[in-house]
């Protein structure tokens, strides 16, 4: 239990309290993000006259994309990453050289945005497993700084032998799927990342820095903690070299497909994002997930379930399915991914959304099949579509991603 | 026929957590705002400078067992900090320091090769490198390193990181949307390193930046790291300010280039240097005078005081005589994290030497701090430190300097208005930018694509 702390917050606590966070209401407004990776999703994407290829590791092509987000008023963007370049097969490189290669570091793209943007949320991408939990966590403060308050990350795991050969400190036995036991301590490796991460956001008390003249002293130090974290993979001292982030702890999102990481979810993260493929199985996953939360001892702190779809939208579906064909055929195969593939209009999207609402999902997280034409759809006609339906804000009504989320600020876990 | 003039190089360093920062001045902001950051960016770039220095500590400094209390605590993730900088200025050099005992290559080459596209080329590396397992306690890779090994892992690293920025030319992504050709090269960013601190391989996964390779910059002084920047660095941050030490380390810096085959003007010599600025010499040396009893409190003379004591000296007056208690002989563990202790090499000489020269001058124990500390290094009117920077560079005692002022945010801002244009007019420092990368600013040549073999594996 959060120690009880006098802040605004605690009545939107004591509401949720009161109204447990899985009961949304019919007509409760639905949060939206928009995941960007490279010029889309389809690997294709590229080759659409509105794709941008050139501009992929400029600034400005990334601004522009997030313009565009803030401007259809989404909950976040998130920002896809890896420590490896992309590639087609499930855990080994290729050497393809007809699709997007290269990336940069995710976390810088959000902090080179921040700036220029007041209101969306930035949430990259970060990979635990060859990474410091020290450095990550002061990265993702700090993101939070230089954006006042709109910080997230997307935690991932990376099992690929390449990728560990990149860093040269471990091997990874190779597995056959993401049920092999290897990736289920992955898994709880990056649980433990993550502890340390929101250990560290709370290493500072918010009114550390007291700047008291008369005693000479910067900060009062018994309001600074050792977090003395010791895991079977790594421990860590602490405290953080960064103050506490604005929103004290930045949000904590996942994708997960399966038991082993709706754990971490249920566990460590403020969004899980799954991939039903229908509402049955979006009811299904929800409800796993809920218990794993209770399981975990977090049943009264809000999560949020968002349903991942790939869309491709069109006002007419028939030019939706013609296009999606078309990048078909350029790409060689028909796309399939790990999520639903959605194909058609704004307003068909805006059912299925609505219907997949009523499941349980509490938000989405869509994936642009072409960015420079998808993004536009979802904030020029998606969205007023939803709202029309009174499904969707408009405007922002919070200067936080926390805000925007509905989560309170959370107490200091180390506060006395 | 003489010399033609040196043009100056001018950067500014984010106040940092030392004494030299004066937090506790009406005018002094916040240290993690960003804001502040903003603030101080665009005044270094409003005054044409090369580039904003950011310093690093990857642990809270220790004293006596507890947190230090009495400097500013506190700082942002370097690499994050720079990227949103990057935002709101256009021109403006980004170095970061960057421990080389705390990191991998692959990451660092990814965050330093990303940070240099997301500036249009404006990046640099401070290499810093370090040991102790007291920082190394926040690290999953723990202290793992033995002091003499930190250059001989730096050295590889900055070896390994150059492999992997040189594995993209820089011509490989042609995007032919047509043809359906993104990448020209089926290998591109193919790399393979092996050695005694690092055995990877595989692709990078940063195309070639605009720089190629960030500007390098070494801090170190002991004769390794000298060597280190001879054979590596694109520029040395030196506390070597004053015209005597200056131009010794700049002399024997600049010697050492030809053994790598490297010209003179291959590796600037920058000092850190501290400046107060006033209408007049003499209300600069009042006010030079209150700025240090600022820096140094009662409670931070008895601090410093332990650090060549190497024992708890609480109990001491910072208004009354220095202990006549010897320091306490071997390894020095009162203060962690602080790299100035080692500088106190035979502490009982300097105490001896430090108590002969209070009951010489009849100084306090703060009074001796105070007298025996950094001296600000530039203190006048506009013009006298003009002079004084323009002279101490052409006479080779540095070729610009890395300010440091004592105030966050505007510290920089009287520097700005009142000294660059008196540079300038003199013709000694750029009155616009000339190029769009900090290598333009600093008048280095950008590395040619590749020059180490690609590796066919």
């Amino acid at each position: 239990m959060p120690p009880t702390d006098a802040r605004a917050g605690d009545l939107v606590r004591i509401f949720r309290k009161a109204h447990p966070f899985v009961s949304s209401t019919p007509h409760a407004l639905l949060h939206l993000a928009v995941a960007l990776d490279g010029t889309g999703w389809h690997p294709a994407s590229w080759r659409e006259p509105v794709a941008r290829p050139r501009d992929l590791f400029t600034a400005g092509y990334w601004a522009d994309l997030v313009a565009e987000a803030e401007r259809g008023l989404l909950d976040f963007v998130t920002f896809e990453d890896g420590l490896g370049l992309q590639s087609s097969h499930f855990l080994d490189p290729d050497e393809r050289t007809d699709q997007v290669r290269g990336r940069l570091d995710a976390v810088l793209v959000a902090a080179r945005i921040a700036p220029l943007t007041g209101r969306i949320g930035l949430v990259p991408t970060v990979v635990a497993t060859h990474t410091e939990p020290f450095h990550i966590s002061k990265a993702i403060a700090t993101l939070d700084h230089v954006s006042t308050g709109r910080a997230g990350l997307r935690v991932q795991i990376t099992a690929r032998p390449n990728e560990a050969a990149h860093f040269g400190r471990r091997t990874v036995p190779p597995i056959e799927s993401y049920d092999s036991p290897v990736v289920t301590e992955l898994f709880a490796e990056a649980a433990d990342h993550m502890e340390v991460v929101r250990r560290l956001w709370d290493s500072w008390e918010d009114d550390a820095e007291i700047r008291d003249a008369a005693t000479g002293r910067f900060i009062d130090r018994n309001k600074l903690h050792y977090i003395d974290f010791q895991g079977r993979h790594f421990s860590v001292k602490g405290p953080s070299i960064t103050p506490r982030p604005p929103q004290g702890q930045p949000i904590v999102t996942a994708l997960a497909h399966q038991t082993v990481p709706y754990r971490l979810v249920a566990r460590q993260a403020d969004i899980g994002y799954v991939t039903p493929h229908d509402v049955d199985e979006a009811r299904a996953i929800v409800a796993e997930i809920r218990a794993e939360q209770t399981a975990a001892g977090r049943a009264d702190q809000p999560l949020h379930v968002f349903g991942e779809l790939v869309v491709f939208l069109d006002d007419d579906p028939g030019t939706a399915t013609a296009r999606r064909d078309r990048l078909d055929t350029l790409a060689g195969q028909p796309y399939a991914g790990d999520a639903r593939t959605f194909t058609g209009t704004p307003s068909q999207l805006a059912d299925l959304l609505q219907e997949l609402q009523q499941a349980g999902l509490t938000g989405f997280r869509l994936r642009p099949a072409v960015l420079g034409h998808d993004l536009p759809q979802i904030t020029r006609r998606l969205v007023p579509e939803l709202q029309r339906r009174a499904a969707f804000r408009r405007a922002y009504e919070a200067d936080t991603l926390r805000g925007l989320l509905g989560l309170p600020r959370p107490a200091n876990r180390y506060a006395a | 026929m003489p010399k033609p003039l040196k043009q100056i190089h001018l950067a500014a360093h984010f106040p940092g957590v030392n004494n030299t920062t004066v937090w506790s001045d009406p005018a002094a902001g916040s240290h993690i705002e960003f804001s502040s950051f903003a603030h101080f960016a665009r005044t270094a770039e409003r005054a044409e400078f090369d580039f904003l220095f950011l310093a690093e500590g990857l642990r809270l400094r220790e004293q006596g067992g507890r947190i230090y209390d009495l400097d500013v605590v506190g700082r942002p993730d370097t690499f994050t900090v720079l990227a949103a900088l990057a935002a709101v200025t256009e021109h403006l050099g980004l170095t970061g320091t960057i421990n080389s005992t705390f990191n991998e290559p692959y990451e660092v080459a990814r965050q330093f090769a990303g940070l240099d596209h997301l500036s249009g080329g404006r990046s640099a590396w401070n290499v810093v490198t370090s040991w102790d397992a007291f920082t190394g306690e926040n690290f999953r890779r723990g202290g793992f390193l033995p002091q003499e090994e930190r250059y001989s892992r730096a050295e590889e690293f900055l070896a390994t990181v150059n492999e992997l920025f040189d594995s993209w030319d820089g011509d490989e992504i042609v995007a032919d949307q047509a043809a359906g050709v993104f990448l020209r090269d089926a290998k591109a960013g193919s790399f393979v390193h092996s050695g005694q601190h690092f055995d990877i391989h595989g692709r990078f996964n940063v195309p070639r930046s605009p720089q190629g390779r960030p500007v390098i910059f070494q801090a170190g002084d002991s004769d390794e790291g000298r060597e280190f920047a001879a054979s590596s660095a694109d520029a040395i941050f030196s506390r070597y300010a004053t015209r005597t030490e200056g131009q010794a380390f700049y002399a024997d810096v600049k010697n050492r280039l030809a053994r790598y085959g490297r010209r003179r003007d291959e590796l600037l010599i920058l000092p850190a240097a501290t400046f107060v600025l006033a209408d007049t010499d003499a209300e600069a040396r009042e006010l030079a005078k209150e700025v240090r009893r600022k820096q140094v409190s009662g409670a931070t003379a008895l601090k410093h005081l332990e650090w060549v004591w190497n024992r708890d000296l609480s109990a001491y007056d910072p208004d009354g005589p220095l202990p006549d208690i010897d320091p306490l002989p071997g390894e020095h563990t009162v203060a962690r994290g602080r790299a100035q202790v080692r500088m106190y090499r035979d502490p009982f000489a300097t105490a001896r030497e430090w108590r002969e020269l209070a009951a010489a001058n009849n100084w306090s124990i703060r009074d001796l701090v105070i007298e025996t500390g950094n001296r600000q290094n530039f203190i006048g009117s506009p013009q006298t430190i003009a002079r004084t920077i323009n002279d101490l560079v052409q006479e080779d005692a540095g070729d610009g300097f890395i300010l440091v002022p004592h105030l966050t945010p505007g510290g920089l801002d009287d520097f700005a208005d009142r000294v660059v244009p008196l540079l300038q007019e003199q013709g000694v420092f750029r009155t616009e930018y000339e190029g769009p990368t900090l290598r333009h600013h600093l008048g280095l040549t950008h590395p040619d694509r590749a020059h180490t073999a690609r590796v066919a594996s």
